[in-house]
Parts: structure tokens; C-alpha cells; sequence
């Protein structure tokens, strides 16, 4: 074997870095799933130890990364056609398909196990329904066939909270499903928005997203009404057991916003946003983005003022 | 064959290594604290002394 041989068969420049393969974990996403079941986990009238509690949050954590690349295995065909996602380590050439494959799959038992041995079984069973929901029923299946993919598959970013909430307290209540269908309300107009001005991409790649089946007019139209629902659900949740005063202000806002934000995308038409680069959408994209996190923030608020007998009513 | 002991490739290499390593560390130190957590806790239980109350 030639000096030149060896070297081809040792060296790779692309070769995946460390950090390639924690990218197969959206950490992005990770982030949004650490921060909802952490709110989850504290809303819940328990307490839990500091330990078991960071460990639970952990492997929801993995779970949620894990169902990310499992993904990314399966949509490795379009991320490669999508701009949004071609720099993704599979579309990229530093992670073979089947790397993201065993370590999905492998992250997938570590984290079900973990979190069943660490808090409950009823836990460890959720995150393997998130899982399932995520991969199968969103990715495999309803991701390229229906353009309702967003409506359901939102239900799989929704269940962090619910996961928290159960290894806390072992049980179920009205509450974490409150956190739950906020999420699940909000998820389609933060994508529908984002698809609005990234509409080549879902079209380039034949995602059947609104967007590309019903037209732009129709998916204006959803996102108003969507957030007129998640408006009311969301201020309604203010007068639950996580809500209270300073979930009920700070709802009021962000919901007043996120719907002159709708309003606005839904009084354009494409000559407007063409004109200013689809600035409504982008903004009403990124308003969507700290209303997520400022309404679970406020939960937390009154979660940890709680002990000091305020929050709540 | 003849690399630079500094080519890039051995430091993603050495990165990638160093990631895993730790990882499992801390993934052993994890489960060491949670059992640690668990034995002593109040309402522990072993197996045997479990079956016992429950006849």
C-alpha cells in the first residue's frame, strides 16, 4: 500500500468534528425543550430533588436531541435541496446517514431508560411516545404528506412540559396539558410564517407545506386565525394553577402584539412583502420566538414566587 | 506516511475524542449521583424489605 493510498484511507478532510455530531441534536430545538420542561418540572406542586430533577431535565433533553437525529437520518434527501438546512453534517458530507441513524437510535433507549430509572416509568413512557410521535408519525409520515404536518406534528415539540411535569409528580393534571396545547397552538403561525418567506425551499424540496397547497393568501389567513385561538388560550391559561398576575400582564402584551403581528401579515398581500423583503413575517417570525419563551418565563415567575406565598391567585 | 503531529484533522480527531471521553465521564459521575440520591433518600426501600411490607 502507497504512502498515498494510506493517506486517502485515513485522511478525510471533511471528517466530523465533535461537534458535527452534537449538531445531529438541533441543539436549537434543545434549547426550547430544556427551557419548557424545566418550567414543567418547577410548575408542578412538587418538589423534586436537585439532582434527579437536572438529571430528568437531561434526558429530555437527549430524548428531544435524539428524535432530532433520527430527522435528520430520515430527511437527509431534502435537507440537501433545502438552503435552510443543506449545511446540516449530512447534507454537508461530514456525518454518514447511518452514523445519525445508531447514534438517534442509541440516544433514543439511553434517554428512555435513564429518565424512567431516574423519575417514573409513566415519564420514561412519554418521552418514548414524543420520540415515536417526532420521528414516525411527523417525519416518516405526515411531513411529506399533508400540509396539516405543522398542526399535528407541533403536538411532538409540545410535550416537554407534560414529560416534566410527569417526573415531578408521577401523575397527570390539567396544567402541563395547558403548557401543552400552548405550544401545540402556537407552533403552526411560527412556521407558516417562516414558510411565507422561505416558500422556495419547501417548494424546491416537495414539502406540501400550506404555503405550496393552498396558496399564501390561505396561509395568511390560518395564521390570523390560529392566533386569534392561541390569544385566548394563552390568556386563559393565566387564570389556571400556573398562571396568575404576572403571567396574566405579560400574556396581555405578547398576545396584543402577536396579534397586530397576524393582523398585519394578514392585510398583506405579496406585491407588499416582496416590496420590503416580507419584513411582517420576519418580525411576527421572531416575535414568535420570545413569545414562546416569555410565556413560559412568566410560568416559571410564578412558580418560583410561590414559596413566598405570591404568585398565583 | 508522514503526518504533522498539528495537521487539523488530529485536532478534530483529538477534539472528537476528548468529547466522548468526557461525555461518559460525566455520564458515570451522573449515574453515581443519582444513586447516591436514591439509596439515601428517605423512603428508600431494598427489594426485599419492599416484598415484605407488601404481604
Amino acid at each position: 500500500m502507497s504512502d498515498a493510498s494510506i493517506n486517502a484511507s485515513i485522511l478525510r478532510e471533511d471528517e466530523a468534528s465533535f461537534g458535527d455530531y452534537f449538531a445531529l441534536l438541533k441543539p436549537r430545538v434543545m434549547s426550547l425543550v430544556v427551557f419548557t420542561a424545566f418550567v414543567g418540572l418547577l410548575a408542578a406542586p412538587v418538589s423534586v430533588h436537585p439532582v434527579i430533577g437536572f438529571c430528568a431535565i437531561l434526558f429530555i433533553a437527549i430524548g428531544g436531541g435524539a428524535s432530532g437525529a433520527l430527522n435528520m437520518w430520515w430527511d437527509a434527501d431534502i435537507d440537501k435541496v433545502m438552503k435552510r438546512t443543506k449545511g446540516r453534517p449530512i447534507p454537508a458530507g461530514k456525518v454518514e446517514e447511518g452514523e445519525a441513524l445508531s447514534l438517534g437510535l442509541a440516544l433514543s433507549g439511553m434517554s428512555v431508560i435513564m429518565l424512567a430509572l431516574a423519575t417514573n416509568l409513566l415519564a420514561g413512557a412519554f418521552l418514548a411516545f414524543t420520540i415515536f410521535f417526532y420521528v414516525v408519525v411527523y417525519t416518516m409520515w405526515l411531513k411529506r404528506a399533508t400540509p396539516q404536518n405543522i398542526v399535528i406534528g407541533g403536538a411532538a415539540g409540545a410535550f416537554p412540559p407534560v414529560i416534566g411535569w410527569i417526573a415531578a409528580t408521577g401523575s397527570m393534571s390539567v396544567e402541563p396539558w395547558l403548557m401543552f396545547a400552548l405550544t401545540f397552538m402556537w407552533t403552526p403561525p411560527h412556521f407558516w410564517a417562516l414558510a411565507l418567506f422561505m416558500r422556495s425551499d419547501y417548494d424546491d424540496a416537495g414539502v406540501p407545506m400550506l404555503t405550496v397547497t393552498h396558496g399564501r393568501r390561505a396561509t395568511r389567513v390560518h395564521i390570523l386565525v390560529y392566533t386569534i385561538l392561541l390569544a385566548l388560550l394563552a390568556v386563559g391559561t393565566a387564570f389556571s394553577g400556573v398562571g396568575g398576575p404576572v403571567y396574566l400582564a405579560v400574556s396581555l402584551v405578547l398576545n396584543a402584539l402577536f396579534l397586530r403581528g397576524a393582523w398585519k401579515i394578514w392585510r398583506r398581500d405579496e406585491d407588499d412583502s416582496e416590496k420590503d423583503n416580507f419584513k411582517a413575517e420576519r418580525s411576527f417570525f421572531k416575535l414568535s420566538l420570545l413569545y414562546l419563551f416569555l410565556h413560559f418565563g412568566a410560568i416559571l415567575v410564578e412558580a418560583m414566587l410561590k414559596p413566598f406565598g405570591l404568585g398565583g391567585w | 506516511m508522514s503526518f504533522k503531529p498539528q495537521h487539523e484533522i488530529h485536532q478534530r480527531r483529538f477534539g472528537r475524542n476528548l468529547g466522548v471521553g468526557l461525555s461518559l465521564g460525566a455520564f458515570v459521575v451522573l449515574v453515581l449521583a443519582l444513586t447516591l440520591v436514591k439509596v439515601t433518600s428517605s423512603d428508600f426501600k431494598f427489594p426485599q424489605n419492599q416484598a415484605a411490607d407488601q404481604n
